[in-house]
């Protein structure tokens, strides 16, 4: 039978049932990752055909241990299964994904699947897993007591895929209902007891013997230690080339399109709002591809629900769980993979305040202003014989930001602390990551960052660069052209406001543009202070123009300012991408503008006070 | 009687029975979804790294992560 709307099934499953990997096995890179409507949950749909061409849509719903959902994954899970999302329609036929290494669990979700009525087609996966620990399983007799087609798949590879696809092509007819009150577990314990025969000495399994040094209490957090100092290493290290190569090629990409044009305005649309603004985010792009290289291969693999295990205790202080752990750590880089990582986390809450205190990591972006300003008033010199001031000086603003962070974790998850938090994390077994899905995962994100964000980012640049560029400055004018234009009398407007900071106007002309890329600040003094220089070499102008002109209070005031002011439109944007709110997104920048007056002004104050 | 959140790392004890801490715990529900009933094998595999909690637990085929509060739910005996 073949026809032109194609029919809705999905795909069910436990976590870790490989049910992804078999996902992408059927659509291959004709899949579409988004959001379900209203929620983060992350929304898979995919398109194949059978071998007698039904054309097929399938969704790829978020794991579930059970139709009795705990988490908003879960909950997308049960409505869309039940046929009660808003919408979704119900599934014609689901795949319920079993692994065949783990069916005591998986298969008390699949008779939960047979209760609602749907026919249901069993996927047994990695049964290549199951082989190898010497699991014999009667498919055959299996199928024929559960009332559903059971094909053996390992989706590692195209072995059984085909036999499913087939399958699909016939008709299924719902599996009979097991009788009201039919208890799971035992009906679990006699259908093992029946198909499955276990090896009579049972080898200890690779993933034992791996969680003997992975989660040991002393060798454990080591090798996390040593993970991570790599991870932070590669993304530093092997970013920096790429991101110059990248930056030096944008450059030569946007001479190239601005050589024949006049100066003029269009040539200055083109430069300083377009290829500038766009050019300062996808300089990024390597390093946020090497963060998620590393992130979704130790997903892949396993690890992280380890990591997270490790570090429970440390997080736990902070009101969270050892989940929040790998989100808050890319954000040292940038705090946008960071916030996109908190995905990853499944309960709201955490994941909720893992994303408010994400821009408190002190991203990358601000090391050149924190480098400038340190340079230009923090003396070299040594202290306690050992000590760099100006390193430890450094040291102090990611310390302050850290702490900060930790703060205000506690903060925010105080109210609701009182309900129990649980940990309640299943350690799946340890697997070879695959290229595919690992690649295919990569280009995923690599889409999703450009497009949005990069579109985001373009247009916010192009209307800094019409409020810093208009109206144009008197023909006899002395000053700056910044001066004249709109971003020039906001920034004399905004002084009353930051004098008790200890800010110029110059400082709150640059926090404007600043708002689009916290480096921008630096180029954006230079503009101001009419230095005429950009990029790179404006600080080495701009260093003792600063140290003759600002106090030592105004200075320190606005390093304290960059530690917590939420400055970054993107990470806004992302923010606001990430939670659906608005409301949300109002409400970090609120206290993080907060803290970063009250941070400002206490420095500025005690800083005088000192003197 | 002892619990989960009791049993020293290595060990291997039988649960008997989960208890519900209100009238609807989810968290004792979802310890039953996840296989955590009376007669089945649990064994501690091993304990964080800053004291007891959190506890890693082999239960058949799968390997969980509890915290203290979760794992005292579970009511144990002696294998042997």
């Amino acid at each position: 039978m073949s026809t032109s709307t194609p029919r809705n099934i999905a795909l069910a499953g436990n976590p870790n049932c490989g049910k992804t990997s078999l996902f992408n096995q059927l659509t291959g890179s004709r899949q579409k990752v988004g959001n379900y409507a209203g929620v983060t949950v992350e929304r898979k749909v995919g398109f194949f055909t059978t071998p007698q061409n039904t054309p097929i849509r399938v969704l790829d719903l978020p794991g579930a241990y059970s139709l009795s959902s705990t988490s908003p994954d879960e909950d997308i899970t049960r409505d869309i299964c039940l046929g009660h999302h808003p919408a979704e329609a119900q599934p014609e036929v689901l795949i319920g994904v079993v692994s065949a290494s783990n069916l005591r669990l998986h298969l008390r979700f699949l008779l939960e699947l047979k209760q609602i009525g749907v026919p249901v087609i069993v996927a047994l996966n990695m049964m290549d897993e199951a082989e190898k620990i010497g699991l014999t399983i009667d498919t055959k007799g299996l199928s024929a007591d559960l009332g559903m087609p059971v094909i053996p798949v390992i989706s590692l590879h195209k072995q059984g895929v085909t036999q499913l696809l087939t399958t699909l092509d016939q008709p299924v007819p719902a599996p009979p209902a097991l009788p009201e009150g039919t208890d799971l577990h035992a009906e679990v314990r006699r259908l093992l007891s029946h198909y499955v025969q276990q090896p009579a000495t049972s080898r200890e399994r690779f993933t034992d013997r791996l969680d003997r040094w992975t989660l040991h209490p002393v060798l454990g957090p080591l090798i996390l230690l040593v993970i991570l100092f790599i991870m932070f290493q590669t993304v530093f290290a092997w970013a920096q080339p790429i991101m110059d190569a990248l930056g030096s090629g944008l450059n030569d990409f946007g001479a190239w399109v601005l050589t024949p044009l006049p100066a003029g305005m269009l040539h200055s649309l083109l430069a300083d709002g377009v290829i500038a603004g766009a050019g300062t985010v996808v300089v990024f792009l390597p390093q946020i591809l090497i963060l998620f290289l590393w992130i979704i291969t130790l997903e892949e693999s396993g690890y992280l629900p380890r990591a997270a295990f490790l570090l429970d205790r440390v997080m736990a202080m902070a009101g969270l769980s050892g989940r929040s752990f790998i989100p808050l750590l890319s954000s040292f880089a940038c705090a946008i993979p960071g916030i996109m990582a908190a995905r990853t986390i499944q309960n709201p809450r955490d994941r909720l305040v893992t994303i408010l205190i994400a821009p408190l990591m002190t991203c990358s972006a601000r090391l050149p202003v924190y480098t400038l300003l340190i340079g230009a008033f923090v003396p070299h010199r040594t202290v306690w014989g050992i000590m760099n001031l100006q390193g430890l000086v450094l040291f102090g603003l990611y310390a302050t930001a850290i702490i900060s962070g930790i703060i205000a974790a506690r903060i925010m998850t105080r109210g609701v602390a009182s309900q129990e938090h649980p940990l309640l994390l299943e350690l799946p077994p340890y697997r070879r990551p695959l290229l595919r899905s690992v690649a295919l995962g990569l280009w995923q994100r690599a889409v999703m960052f450009l497009s949005r964000v990069g579109t985001i980012i373009v247009s916010l640049n192009v209307l800094l660069w019409g409020l810093s560029s208009f109206p144009f400055p008197p023909a006899h004018a002395t000053g700056a052209a910044i001066d004249y234009s709109i971003a020039g009398r906001i920034g004399h407007l905004m002084q009353p406001l930051f004098s008790p900071l200890g800010f110029n106007w110059q400082i709150c002309v640059a926090l404007i543009p600043g708002l689009a890329a916290r480096e921008v600040a630096i180029s954006s003094l230079a503009t101001v202070y009419a230095i005429g220089a950009t990029g790179d070499d404006a600080g080495d102008k701009l260093l003792p123009i600063l140290s003759s002109q600002w106090s030592m209070a105004t200075a320190f005031a606005l390093l304290a300012w960059y530690v917590y002011a939420p400055q970054c439109i993107s990470t806004l944007a992302v923010m606001r991408r990430e939670t659906r709110s608005l409301k949300i997104v109002f409400g970090a920048a609120g206290y993080l503008f907060g803290l970063a007056y009250l941070g400002a002004f206490l420095t500025h104050y005690i800083t005088l006070k000192m003197q | 009687m002892h619990t989960l959140a009791t049993l020293p790392k290595g060990h291997e004890a039988i649960i008997t029975s989960v208890s519900h801490m209100t009238d609807a715990d989810t968290i004792a529900l979802r310890l039953g979804e996840l296989g955590f009933v009376p007669g089945e094998r649990v064994q501690t595999i091993a304990t964080g790294p800053f004291g007891r909690e959190p506890i890693a637990v082999r239960l058949g085929t799968s390997r969980f992560a509890l915290r203290h509060s979760e794992a005292a739910r579970i009511h144990l005996q002696d294998s042997k």
